[in-house]
């Protein structure tokens, strides 16, 4: 691409400054001045090579794989992904039993774990650790080196100007410390030159070369490192990280070890001794909703679980409130709440009038109004195995259909509608069977809405026969249960760190300017002091002009300057540098 | 945060309604005149021709009798303007010459400053926009004041609100820069975020849901909302830049005769300025969307316990992210620069507008909080 770009990389800046420090010193010398035009690093072809491969390839693979990367993210937006729940990815899988296993042995489920994936990151990676070394390396010298030799001919840098000084100025030598003091007073750092001859006897005058915006690099520096440090974070983090999900109903307690959980899911290193002894009963809990709005009537506004906890074992019971947004922390676990529902509380009777339930079941809210499934298992039940399947209605009302609906979510008029049936469960195979499921087939079928004797429909306290004399079922009441999720990481504060610096790096290397200027003294023709100064920039700097203006302000005030009409003809310019774009550009004489 | 005890201020909620209303039907008349500033940009630039012109011939009777040198300065300050923010970058010796004569023909200064152009119709516009963005305002803080909390619970919140802080952003952005040419941009999007809101998703107002009461959505979401309105207006010129940059490709090739062309593409600044000025406006967004994703992890972390689930939300949120750093780093990528970094800037943007419409309503994830009916 040949558009012009107003960015100068590093490369090309490099390449200037290279070319202007030994404008004269390289192959070219027969040639003659001109060729100081060209730009030749002086580093020889295959250093050059060497050069243009780590400015280049990196930067670009760099490019590459970033853009890579945000491609990659992206399947996992459009597929259900294990990480966030199993059963998404079996629905998927069901769904598509061609598709789903090819895509799945390509990891398309696994997304952020896959091998490609990591392949990509891994790689962004070395290749930035192959970057900052060397940048580092390079910056820790240019910070400990005096700033860049003068360039022969400033007028070339993309900023520059000359005063020229009153008879009564100072002389160029005296001239340079006080321009290096003016520099210094910006915050440059800056490095006196006095006049002397070069190698090929030419005359080199005094000058001053300053740099400034060191910071930059390191902002650069501090922001790419980061990145590796919350990678490394993340990835020590998850390996000793463990996770899990519990139902827990009121007056019970959870106890946080490995076999109270529903669900459960370690790091790759977890250890089970991690694991804080702490324990969680529910107290009470409580919903409130809208009451106000007619628009948003019944909708929810505040979950509280009451809790007791206990530490460890033993310990003094403490109470606590539990609510969204509001954890409770125990070392390094913390305990959230995430969910909450109604557990009807029932008992059945099997054929011979024993009881073969009895208890809370979770029935699991599928709306805003708690219009909850709920499926009873009874194995104990004799002579034959019992089980329910069916809905639990808050605020029961007769639906336009005919069958009752819930109009609330709240508990104005509980009631249960089941199906039941009867036939062993396969509970004994010992196959784990899902307790929200109930799979129907081989088993008769007792109550239905399509039945002889017609679905079950009870209200609190209320009790229904099942057919044959085959058992009973009684709606014994309603309490509450939390859904709550335990989290260790231990690598979350380190992820936290790495990105907080990384932040400031990035502010610092994006906000920050890296200058360098360069001031000279020489006595003209007419016996004066003539001042020329040069600024460059390094990376992007939308404000070197301000920067150039604010220093030759300083200088005017500094010496007694001579009015730039007088002085004009007197700037040794390049001849082709007549008052064109180029000097106009240049410096902030008109100013 | 018990935002919930408070009631509904059911009388303001409906001025809220009302000027919001109010808001998008101006915001539609600044968009349309906006719009005519383009289509009538051919007449400005002839007036403003003839006045240049006028104002050469007053300068070269007078020059007759003066040195060379000096006159050089008096051939319009927009060539002036132009020259001296190219001049800065020029440095390759060979893109110079081009770019002197280039900047005779635009109208327009490369570091957009106010050229004191006459442009009545872009001027009434921008009163427009003014009056449209305080209407907006008031329908905004009424909307949080009625319901006691941040006005960004739901799709509809999302959009006026979101729509406001562009708006707001161009505005302020116009007090430093004459950036009109990006009016119509600008509040076209307002235009669309707006009618969206009004027509899409109108949502009566309510508390929020308990997921969303933390001190965190404040933070996150109106870090969020504000790059977004960065990037909406860098989005603008990026695509701008592409146009300009064919524009100026033709005319280096003597294809663009003079009154050809895109007349309105006079009266924006150069490929360059404009690449120049996204930029700039990009590092802004770039760190503010970083701030996005570390207060979205500090908040996942508080709400669900990890502070990264590759939840849709944050996949995008990602993605976006990531872009744009791919585009800072074409900026200092050689043959990455000009055209390709826009498009780059370009795909961030779709990726923040597809995270924002698409993934809301769409997607299920934890973050499904676009308070739509079921
Ligand atoms: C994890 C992947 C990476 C991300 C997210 C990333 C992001 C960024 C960002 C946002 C910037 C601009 C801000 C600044 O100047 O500091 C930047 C600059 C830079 N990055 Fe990266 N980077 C990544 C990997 C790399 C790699 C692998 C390299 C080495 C090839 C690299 C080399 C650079 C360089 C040299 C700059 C400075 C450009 C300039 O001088 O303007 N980065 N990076």
């Amino acid at each position: 691409m040949t558009q012009p770009s107003a960015h100068r990389d590093n490369a090309r800046e490099d390449a200037l400054t290279e070319a202007e420090s030994t404008a004269d010193g390289g192959s070219g010398a027969s040639s003659g001045r001109r060729r100081g035009d060209v730009a030749v690093p002086a580093l020889g072809p295959v250093g050059m090579l060497r050069w243009a491969w780590t400015q280049l390839t990196s930067m670009r693979t760099a490019l590459m794989l970033l853009l890579l990367l945000a491609v990659a993210a992206v399947p996992g937006s459009l597929f259900p992904q294990r990480v966030q729940g199993q059963a998404a990815v079996e629905r998927w899988l069901d769904d598509h039993p061609t598709a789903g296993p090819i895509l799945d042995s390509l990891q398309v489920f696994d997304v952020y774990s896959s091998f490609w994936f990591s392949a990509i990151y891994l790689l962004l990676f070395t290749s930035l650790v192959g970057c900052i070394i060397p940048r580092a390396k390079k910056h820790l010298e240019q910070m400990s080196s005096p700033p860049p030799r003068t360039p022969r001919r400033l007028e070339r840098l993309p900023q520059h100007g000359a005063v020229e000084l009153d008879d009564d100025g100072p002389a160029p030598e005296q001239a340079v410390r006080e321009a290096a003091r003016v520099l210094k007073g910006r915050r440059y750092r800056v490095d006196v030159r006095e006049a002397s001859t070069d190698a090929r006897g030419r005359e080199v005058p005094a000058s001053v070369g300053a740099e400034k915006g060191y910071l930059r690099e390191i902002g650069n520096l501090l922001f790419h490192v980061s990145l590796v440090g919350v990678l490394i974070c993340v990835a020590a983090g998850s390996m000793f990280s463990y996770s899990g999900q519990k139902i827990v109903t009121e007056d019970e307690s959870f106890v946080n070890s490995l076999v109270s959980y529903d669900n459960f899911v370690p790091g790759t290193a977890f250890d089970e001794s991690q694991m804080e002894p702490f324990s969680v009963t529910l107290d009470s809990f409580e919903r409130i909703f809208d009451r106000e709005n007619p628009s948003h009537y019944g909708q929810p506004l505040d979950f509280t679980a009451d809790v007791t906890v206990r530490e460890e074992p033993g310990a003094e019971p403490e109470e606590h409130e539990l609510k969204v947004n509001h954890p409770l922390t125990f070392g390094g676990a913390r305990v959230f709440l995430v969910g909450n529902g109604y557990a009807p509380e029932v008992t059945v009777r099997d054929g011979a009038g024993d009881v073969a339930y009895s208890g809370p079941v979770v029935a699991r809210a599928q709306d805003s109004v708690y219009t909850s499934t709920v499926v009873i298992k009874a194995p104990d039940a004799r002579p034959e195995q019992l089980s329910f399947v069916g809905l639990l209605l808050p605020t029961a009302q007769e639906g336009d259909s005919g069958a009752a609906v819930s109009v609330d979510p709240a508990l104005q008029n509980p009631q249960l509608q089941l199906n039941s049936y009867a036939g062993d469960l396969g509970l004994d195979s010992g196959e784990p069977q899902n307790v929200y499921v109930l799979d129907t087939e081989g088993l008769t079928e007792l109550n239905s809405r399509t039945s002889e004797s017609g679905g079950l429909s009870l209200g609190v306290g209320e009790t229904a026969e099942l057919p044959d004399g085959l058992g009973s079922i009684s709606f014994d009441g309603v309490t509450n249960y939390i859904g709550i999720d335990i989290h260790y990481n231990p690598g979350k504060t380190g992820v936290l760190i790495f990105a907080l610096a990384a932040l400031a790096g990035l502010i610092l290397s994006l906000f920050l300017r890296r200058r360098r200027a360069w001031v000279t003294a020489t006595t003209n023709e007419a016996g004066r002091t003539l001042v020329t100064y040069g600024l460059l920039a390094r990376g992007e700097d939308f404000r070197l002009r301000e920067e150039t203006i604010a220093l030759r302000s300083r200088f005017e005030k500094q010496w007694p300057v001579r009015a730039p009409e007088q002085a004009h003809h007197e700037t040794p310019t390049d001849e082709q540098d007549g008052p064109g774009r180029r000097g106009r550009g240049a410096s902030g004489r008109e100013k | 945060m018990p935002t919930f005890t408070g009631s509904i201020d059911q009388e303001l909620a409906q001025y809220s309604d009302l000027f919001m209303l109010i808001a998008a039907l101006i915001y539609t008349g600044a968009f349309l005149m906006f719009a005519l500033d383009i289509a009538r940009s051919s007449v400005t630039i002839r007036r403003l021709e003839a006045d240049l012109a006028a104002e050469q011939e007053a300068e070269r009777a007078e020059r007759s009798a003066q040195v060379r040198a000096t006159a050089s300065a008096g051939a319009g300050s927009s060539a002036a303007g132009s020259a001296g923010a190219g001049g800065f970058d020029a440095e390759g010796s060979g893109e110079a010459p081009g770019a002197v004569e280039a900047s005779a023909e635009d109208l327009v200064d490369d570091e957009m400053t106010y050229t004191g152009i006459a442009r009545p119709l872009a001027n009434v516009a921008v009163a427009l926009t003014i009056l449209a963005a305080l209407a907006h305002g008031f329908a905004v803080g009424a909307r949080a004041t009625a319901a006691g909390r941040v006005p960004w619970g739901n799709m509809y919140e999302f959009l006026t609100t979101g729509a406001l802080v562009v708006a707001a952003v161009y505005l302020v952005s116009l007090l430093r820069k004459d950036l009109r040419f990006l009016g119509t941009f600008a509040v076209g999007l307002v235009v669309v975020m707006m009618t969206a809101a009004t027509i899409g998703f109108p949502t009566p107002l309510g508390h929020l849901q308990p997921s969303l009461q933390s001190p965190w959505i404040v933070i996150h979401v109106s870090v969020a909302v504000f790059s977004m309105g960065l990037f909406t207006l860098t989005f603008a010129m990026s695509v701008l830049q592409l146009i300009q940059h064919r524009r100026e490709a033709k005319r280096a090739a003597g294809m663009l005769s003079d009154t050809g062309g895109w007349q309105f593409m006079r009266m924006v600044p150069s490929a360059m300025a404009l690449e120049n000025r996204a930029y700039r406006i990009n590092t802004i967004g770039f760190v503010t969307w970083t701030l996005t994703l570390i207060f979205g992890a500090i908040w996942a972390e508080e709400a669900w316990g990890r502070y990264w689930g590759w939840d849709t939300k944050e996949v995008w949120t990602f993605v976006v992210w990531v872009v744009y750093a791919g585009y800072l780093h074409a900026r200092a990528t050689r043959g990455w620069t000009g055209s390709r970094s826009a498009w780059l800037s370009i795909i961030g943007f779709a990726c923040v507008i597809f995270n924002f419409t698409v993934v809301n309503t769409l997607f299920a994830g934890l973050h499904s909080y676009a308070g739509l009916p079921e």
